[in-house]
């Protein structure tokens, strides 16, 4: 059982939540993840470690609300317990060597740039970060990437914040005024960081992606989490979760990433009357963790 | 003088009809009078060769004289007497090809139901209520980490925890019993079996830390600065093999390793559960040992209209149990011997639409003993499936290995140990089960842990003295 110490609503979609677990916060590394189960009844799923903090013995993550688990950890407020919590899992971000970085966070992947760009800076690195959310309303982070960074520059799909465009529009801008990196590392849904890989390639820029693909044990086990990097079958809870942004079928991933989408969907509907049996206990103050 | 040509007592089991459908064990279990009845087929050999092809060398003529004299109690401790879990091993060791292949009444009739009688010691004594309280020697506070609680971990962890040393059982899933729950069905072993086996494990002291990967929460030199004196490593089987063939990473292909998981240990075949699986239509399971049988057996149950099963050899080469492959013939899985898959299609949108196999001969018998399998010219023939299980194997889980550099692992990633000690190449851990081997029995398993146990007591009894 983990407890949940602070929730925190960072846009519409996207919550915080910080949570109890020395043991995690005192191992984790940027770009490892944790796999949660929220109750008995519940899935396992792997999410990003966003933050940790290894004094006062918790992990942040940040998720956005779209399946029927991230739905039920809605419903959970300071104070409540997660039933499972497994990690560190996955392999740290390599970043040996780095002198000068750009990270690129894509909508609720900023959350898991976030740490990435905070470790890099700290540790001397030029840093700088292209954030890109759909429109003003979605915008997280901003402050704690202000104080984590060299250069933050925001794009907004719809320009009613930042810059108009999207982070490649903005990425191609800084490569072509002649921004020198030797790592970029991109976070966010699979066709931006596809996007991002295929605006780098050119340059011939060493350029990280973050998977997320289906898993169930997160541990080397399952197989559910291959995915295919230069035409060889890798596993990201073991071999990843980073992989060579200039070498991963997305298309396959994409399709992979989709399959229970429908069932999400269907499931979503079928366990609509226990989510709101949950919402109204919630609500009544009563148990929310059965 | 026994009849030596009576048949041996059928097992009852549910109708293939009903039972296809559902998760609730096939097997019954023999009554009290049945075990008797199958007790007195024994010839009582004073040579024991069924004792002999026993992996752990259970004393089975005099746990099966204990059940002709209605001893039931006595039968059942006479099999502890070597290994602790007979519910699980009377269920799921082959024992046509150990135990009762040595059998001598299988020379003129059939062998004694060696693995039946096994199973239904276990039952009853777990049936009965008080249950027994465990015997176990005084409390010694020497630390013992045991990694895994799949069958070589909950044997290794038992043993040691009745020895009187202190045991902390690491499990990085949230449930406690490996393979004998995310892999084996609930209609082949009974999940309460397994909870039992972990209530007498508390019920001995044992600290049984679940969602803990060791390797990565926590390694192995932490774990001997904390004051283990011994580590177990009994981490498992790992990554599954997949055949490299064009379409495998389709949507709708499967290793058996998720299949299984996400109907057994996530319950998919509960409704309440939020586990998501393919509602499968028509599914073609790759393979032919246990693993293969389960998940074509899963399968069906899980509502698919048919279910194939394509095996480069013929029956007689499957490595799976006599009885899973009579079950999965029974409830009506279409099996397709000597056939190779060689490409799964697309269904025009990323998920795979069928299984193109090959067909294949057998030809000599190579300097393993095993027949070679050739394909057959212009024999390929496609069938229309929607989902691919492939059931083809696993290597040992990488995990350890990648945190522990210091441990020497074969070619193949198997841990490296001494086979009379099971010490690997670091001081004070010990490896056993399918980490060691790679993939096999459960009987092996716990065979290795029970083999550990025994040699981490008396290196640590020699380091006290």
């Amino acid at each position: 059982m983990a407890r949940i110490v602070t929730k925190r609503r960072l846009n519409p979609t996207v919550t915080l939540l910080e949570i109890e677990s020395p043991m995690i916060a005192h191992k984790a590394k940027p770009g490892q993840f944790v796999i949660l189960r929220v109750d008995e009844l519940g899935e396992r799923i792997p999410l990003t470690i966003a933050d940790f903090d290894s004094i006062r013995g918790t992990v942040t993550i940040m998720y956005q609300s779209v399946g029927l688990t991230t739905k039920k950890l809605d419903l959970l407020e300071s104070g409540d317990t997660i039933l499972d919590l497994v990690g560190p899992l996955g392999n740290p971000t390599e970043v040996d060597h780095v002198k000068r970085a750009v990270v690129i966070g894509g909508g609720v992947g900023c959350a898991i740039a976030f740490p990435q760009a905070k470790f890099l800076y700290r540790a001397g690195v030029h840093v700088d970060v292209i954030i890109g959310f759909r429109n003003k309303d979605l915008v997280f982070l901003e402050g704690s990437f202000r104080k984590n960074c060299t250069n933050l520059y925001i794009t907004t799909d719809d320009g009613s914040y930042g810059e108009k465009g999207f982070v490649t529009t903005k990425l191609k801008e800084l490569l072509d005024a002649g921004e020198q990196y030797d790592l970029a590392i991109a976070i966010g849904p699979v066709p931006m960081m596809r996007f991002v890989a295929e605006t780098t390639k050119p340059y011939g820029l060493h350029t990280l992606v973050s998977l997320n693909p289906v898993m169930v044990d997160g541990t080397g086990m399952c197989g559910g989490c291959r995915v295919k990097v230069d035409g060889t079958v890798k596993f990201a809870c073991v071999d990843g979760p980073d992989f060579d942004g200039h070498l991963v079928d997305y298309d396959e991933l994409m399709t992979r990433n989709a399959v229970y989408r429908d069932q999400e969907t269907a499931a979503a509907e079928v366990h609509r009357c226990r989510l709101q049996a949950l919402s109204d206990a919630a609500m009544m103050g009563g148990a929310r963790n059965g | 003088m026994a009849d030596m040509t009576s048949p041996r007592t059928s097992m009852p089991e549910r109708d293939p009809r009903l039972r296809r459908r559902t998760f609730e064990e096939v097997s019954l279990g023999y009554t009290e009078e049945m075990a008797v009845a199958e007790a007195n087929r024994c010839l009582q050999c004073k040579h024991a060769p069924c004792t002999a092809g026993c992996p752990v060398n259970v004393r089975i003529p005099e746990f099966i004289a204990k059940i002709a004299a209605r001893d039931f109690e006595g039968a059942y401790q006479a099999i502890t007497q070597t290994h602790g879990a007979p519910a699980i091993t009377g269920r799921v060791c082959p024992q046509e090809t150990q135990c009762e292949a040595k059998c001598v009444r299988g020379i003129k009739s059939e062998p004694v139901a060696i693995g039946r009688l096994e199973r239904f010691a276990a039952d009853w004594h777990m049936a009965q209520k008080p249950a027994f309280a465990l015997p176990k020697l005084p409390a010694n506070y020497t630390h013992v980490a045991v990694v895994g609680s799949g069958p070589a971990g909950l044997t290794c962890a038992h043993d040691l925890a009745q020895l009187g040393y202190a045991v902390t059982l690491f499990e990085s899933f949230h449930t406690v019993g490996g393979v004998l729950v995310y892999g084996i069905p609930e209609f082949r072993l009974p999940k309460t079996i397994i909870r039992r086996a972990e209530a007498d494990l508390r019920s001995l002291g044992v600290q049984i830390k679940t969602n803990t990967v060791v390797g990565r929460v926590v390694t192995l030199d932490e774990l001997m600065e904390e004051g283990y004196r011994a580590i177990f490593l009994s981490t498992g089987a790992g990554l599954p093999k997949f055949m490299n063939i064009s379409g495998e990473g389709l949507a709708g292909v499967y290793s058996a390793n998720e299949y299984l998981t996400r109907v057994n240990l996530m319950h998919a075949w509960n409704p309440d559960y939020e586990t998501p699986l393919i509602k499968s239509r028509s599914v073609a399971v790759v393979g032919g040992g246990n693993v293969a049988m389960d998940a074509a057996r899963c399968a069906m149950r899980m509502g698919a209209d048919e279910v194939h099963l394509i095996y480069r050899r013929s029956e007689a080469e499957m490595p799976a149990r006599a009885e899973e492959v009579h079950h999965a013939k029974e409830e009506g899985i279409q099996f397709h011997f000597l056939s190779n898959p060689v490409a799964v299609t697309n269904n025009g949108s990323g998920h795979a639409s069928g299984l193109t196999c090959v067909k294949m001969e057998l030809g000599e018998a190579d300097s393993s003993g095993r027949r070679t399998a050739r394909t057959l010219e212009d024999s390929e023939f496609t069938l229309k499936v929607d989902t691919v299980i492939m059931a083809l194997g696993t290597s040992p889980n990488p995990l350890i290995r990648m945190a522990d550099p210091n441990l020497n692992v074969d070619r193949k990633g198997c841990i490296i140990v001494d086979e009379q000690t099971l010490h690997t190449s670091r001081e004070g851990v010990y490896a056993g089960g399918d980490a060691v081997t790679g993939a096999a029995t459960v009987i092996l398993a716990m065979g290795a842990g029970k083999l550990a146990a025994q040699s981490i007591a008396r290196a640590l009894e020699t380091q006290s003295d």
